[in-house]
């Protein structure tokens, strides 16, 4: 009540009364609100002027403000102020920036780069960046592969070879692996007989009479495995066939965890063979001096051959 | 001065001007020496010249472009982050500690605010005169005298802020340097704009907005209000010998002598004002404990001043804590510390002051991070052999360059491959990245869990630090 009272003999009203004593206070807004309400105007307008505003159909207002930059081409482009523009004028800057880097890595030989300190923290860093743009989404981020898909980069394994040159083929020109499908070929207890065998080089836990009749099959002319796996079962690097003896699983790891599932995935490979160990092809879609850092990243993330 | 309630309905009060007479005592002249100590430390810093191989011979360089602050033999750089945390822990510590025993003292006596401030009404006295001449100026008219005076007042000002700006930003740059540049327009655009932001920020703050500042801006006095306790030490008005039965009352005559005020059952306070006048805040301390009251303690010596020349007993207003007071026999103030509360924040302060003093003191000579690498977090090979990788990033923090040699305890030998790197020579302030792999059998995996990394600098094996690190194998719980 008091502060209504108050407020009565402060404030004024707007004079107008209805219903006979209904009135309005008149409280105007703070001057410096105003002010800054009208400055917020003018901002805004010296703002249409100068950045781009308003759409026009299709196209916009550009505004005075202009930004230059070098788009993949090679071309210099100049084009009213966006964000868009802007991100390419910095990749621009950096690529100038990372120019001396990429220049030194083409000059050097594979050996001289790995044994530099300086461009081996280089390697390190912007061979990440490559490897998570274009290699993660198969082989995963630390390169560890995917059993059943994609090979796993970082252990002492390489169905291409792990050699400078023969990894930079590999990304060059990619690979495809194949292994064509036994089952018309062989019958289900000769594939069952192989697989065994298979089973036996790792020192898996296997039937060892029929492991002897897959011996037979595998180095016999009517499977003939041993054309692309080498008789030793040990693999051809030329052709990308894995070898067989040691501890690494690329197809037939997945999900057995027991001896038996084990031997049933391996069954199940022979008998239908693979048509999935597509490498894609690099050259056309990376820069030589990019395929060049992957190369070395690549061969250091599984200790290289 | 204080306006009644009923008059401040409006949304903004507007500032009521304060003069403050300028006053002499014991506050007067602690206030004044770190009003000289801390200006001299401020101002005359950055030009302390200090030899360096690798940088501007200057005793406190913080050195953005370089990624490290440059502290006398220090140099912290960004690794050391945990440095500025324990610091601004110190610092909070220290002000709840001490907010807890005398109350505002920073306040009163350290904030950059209150110390520009005075530094800033010291010109007014000077350019302007004591309080009633500043009074008169004030309220005449637009005249010379008073245009000059004013504006001089305020060039002054505007100088004073300009060179607290340029003095800041000297602190991250070759401060001769700096000065040259700033005249002759080669500074860099972050200068202009950070000494033109503080020469206005400061100019507004101590000139124009001064107390305002504590009372509406700053929450570090609202936040040492609350930690308040009624045993805490704070500029007090002792109301029950100021006002007595009857109240304060001038020293006219009849009412001179103690005997006579008591008498008549009058106060020992004589209203003179003086304590009013002297307040940077403008407030009136026998109002009680107040939040506008910075406690700068000069209310303290005007009232000593008064009642040493009524020869009335001195202490009128006094440092005192609430709990004193109120007490039937007050007896003799002091700091009171035994409490749960304040003895905690001092234990902390001593534990906190204590590791930053061990953390900085046995800094090594180059900062060291081996991390293992997590994807994959272990690698089974060919013949069944157990891989982990790890990264090891090695920080150059001396001045010169300097080669490291990194070898493992734990694990045999042969285990640890460095491939090229069994040694890595890094430059001044720079990193090197090498990566290791360790190859374990099976068994020898089963077994080791833990291993160390030791990074020796070359010819320095006292300086070598090693750092522990997992072995990760199949069927182990990461």
């Amino acid at each position: 009540m008091s502060e209504q009272k108050l407020q009565s003999q402060t404030v004024q009203t707007t004079g107008h009364a209805w219903d006979g004593d209904l009135q309005e206070y008149n409280n105007p807004l703070p001057a410096w609100w105003v002010y800054t309400f009208y400055a917020t105007v003018i901002f805004s307008i010296v703002y249409w002027i100068i950045y781009p505003s308003w759409p026009i159909g299709k196209n916009w207002i550009g505004g005075v403000s202009k930004i230059t930059y070098v788009n993949s081409e090679g071309e210099t482009k100049t084009h009213s102020w966006n964000t868009r523009a802007l991100l390419l004028k910095d990749l621009n800057k950096a690529a100038v920036e990372q120019k001396p880097y990429f220049d030194k890595v083409s000059a050097m030989s594979y050996e001289q780069i790995a044994k530099d300190p300086e461009m081996n923290g280089f390697i390190l860093s912007s061979g990440k960046t490559l490897f998570a743009d274009n290699c993660a989404p198969c082989h995963q981020a630390g390169g560890q592969g995917m059993v059943g898909f994609f090979p796993n980069l970082t252990d002492d394994d390489w169905l291409y070879g792990g050699s400078f040159d023969a990894i930079h083929t590999t990304l060059t020109g990619g690979r495809r692996g194949y292994m064509p499908s036994f089952n018309e070929v062989l019958e289900g207890g000769q594939i069952d007989q192989l697989a065994n065998y298979v089973a036996s080089l790792s020192g898996i836990q296997h039937d060892g009479a029929k492991a002897a009749a897959g011996n037979a099959l595998f180095h016999g002319n009517a499977a003939a495995c041993y054309v692309c796996h080498g008789s030793d079962a040990k693999g051809r690097k030329e052709i990308g066939a894995p070898n067989l003896t040691d501890n690494i699983w690329l197809w037939a790891d997945v999900p057995a965890t027991e001896a038996q599932g084990k031997v049933a995935v391996i069954r199940g490979v022979i008998a239908n063979g693979l048509n999935k160990g597509v490498m894609p092809a690099w050259a056309d879609r990376l820069s030589p001096e990019q395929i060049k850092v992957l190369t070395v990243y690549v061969h250091e993330l599984g200790g290289g051959q | 001065m204080q306006k009644g309630l009923e008059e401040q309905l409006g949304l903004y009060q507007k500032r009521i001007p304060i003069f403050t007479r300028s006053v002499q005592g014991p506050f007067r002249r602690f206030k004044t020496a770190m009003l000289v100590l801390a200006f001299a430390v401020y101002f005359l810093l950055p030009w302390l010249p200090w030899s360096r191989l690798d940088a501007p011979a200057q005793a406190i360089l913080f050195d953005l472009p370089g990624r490290r602050f440059l502290i006398f033999e220090l140099t912290v750089y960004p690794q050391n982050v945990i440095w500025l945390a324990l610091l601004l822990f110190i610092a909070a510590i220290l002000l709840f500690f001490v907010t807890g025993l005398v109350g505002r003292a920073f306040c009163g006596y350290f904030c950059f605010q209150t110390l520009w401030t005075d530094f800033f009404i010291w010109i007014e006295h000077k350019v302007q005169g004591e309080r009633p001449a500043r009074v008169r100026l004030y309220r005449q008219p637009w005249d010379r005298e008073k245009i000059i005076k004013i504006g001089s007042t305020h060039a002054l000002w505007v100088l004073a802020s300009f060179w607290t700006g340029l003095t800041f930003v000297a602190y991250f740059t070759y401060a001769p340097q700096l000065v040259v540049d700033f005249f002759t327009g080669q500074a860099a655009a972050a200068a202009y704009i950070t000494i033109g932001i503080l020469t206005l920020s400061t100019y507004a703050a101590a000139g124009l907005m001064r107390e305002q500042i504590c009372t509406y801006v700053c929450p570090y006095g609202r936040f040492q209000s609350v930690m308040y306790e009624p045993e805490t030490l704070a500029v007090h008005y002792d109301a029950r010998r100021g006002e007595a039965a009857h109240g304060r009352a001038t020293a006219r005559a009849g009412q001179r002598t103690l005997a006579e005020r008591h008498e008549k059952g009058l106060g020992d306070c004589v209203d003179c004002g003086l304590c009013v006048q002297v307040c940077p805040t403008g407030i009136d301390i026998r109002d009680g404990l107040q939040y506008k009251c910075i406690s700068c303690g000069l209310c303290i010596d005007a009232c000593n001043s008064i009642m040493d020349s009524f020869n009335y007993p001195r202490g009128l207003i006094r440092y005192d804590s609430e709990k004193n007071l109120g007490a039937a026999v007050p007896a003799a103030p002091r700091v009171q510390w035994k409490r749960l509360k304040t003895v905690g924040y001092g234990a902390a302060l001593i534990l906190m002051s204590a590791t930053l003093a061990y953390s900085i003191g046995t800094r090594g000579s180059f900062d060291r991070a081996v991390n293992q690498i997590r994807q994959p977090l272990y690698v089974v090979l060919s013949n069944g052999d157990i891989r982990n990788r790890y990264q090891i990033r090695i920080t150059n923090k001396v001045g010169e360059e300097q080669t490291y040699l990194i070898s493992a305890r734990g694990i045999p030998g042969e285990a640890l491959d460095l491939g090229n790197f069994r040694e890595i020579t890094v430059k001044p302030g720079h990193s090197g990245l090498v990566q290791a792999s360790v190859r374990l059998s099976p068994q020898q995996a089963a077994q080791i869990r833990h291993f160390e990394i030791v990074i020796t600098p070359r010819g320095k094996p006292a300086e070598a630090r090693s750092e522990a690190v997992r072995f990760d194998g199949p069927g182990r719980r990461p």
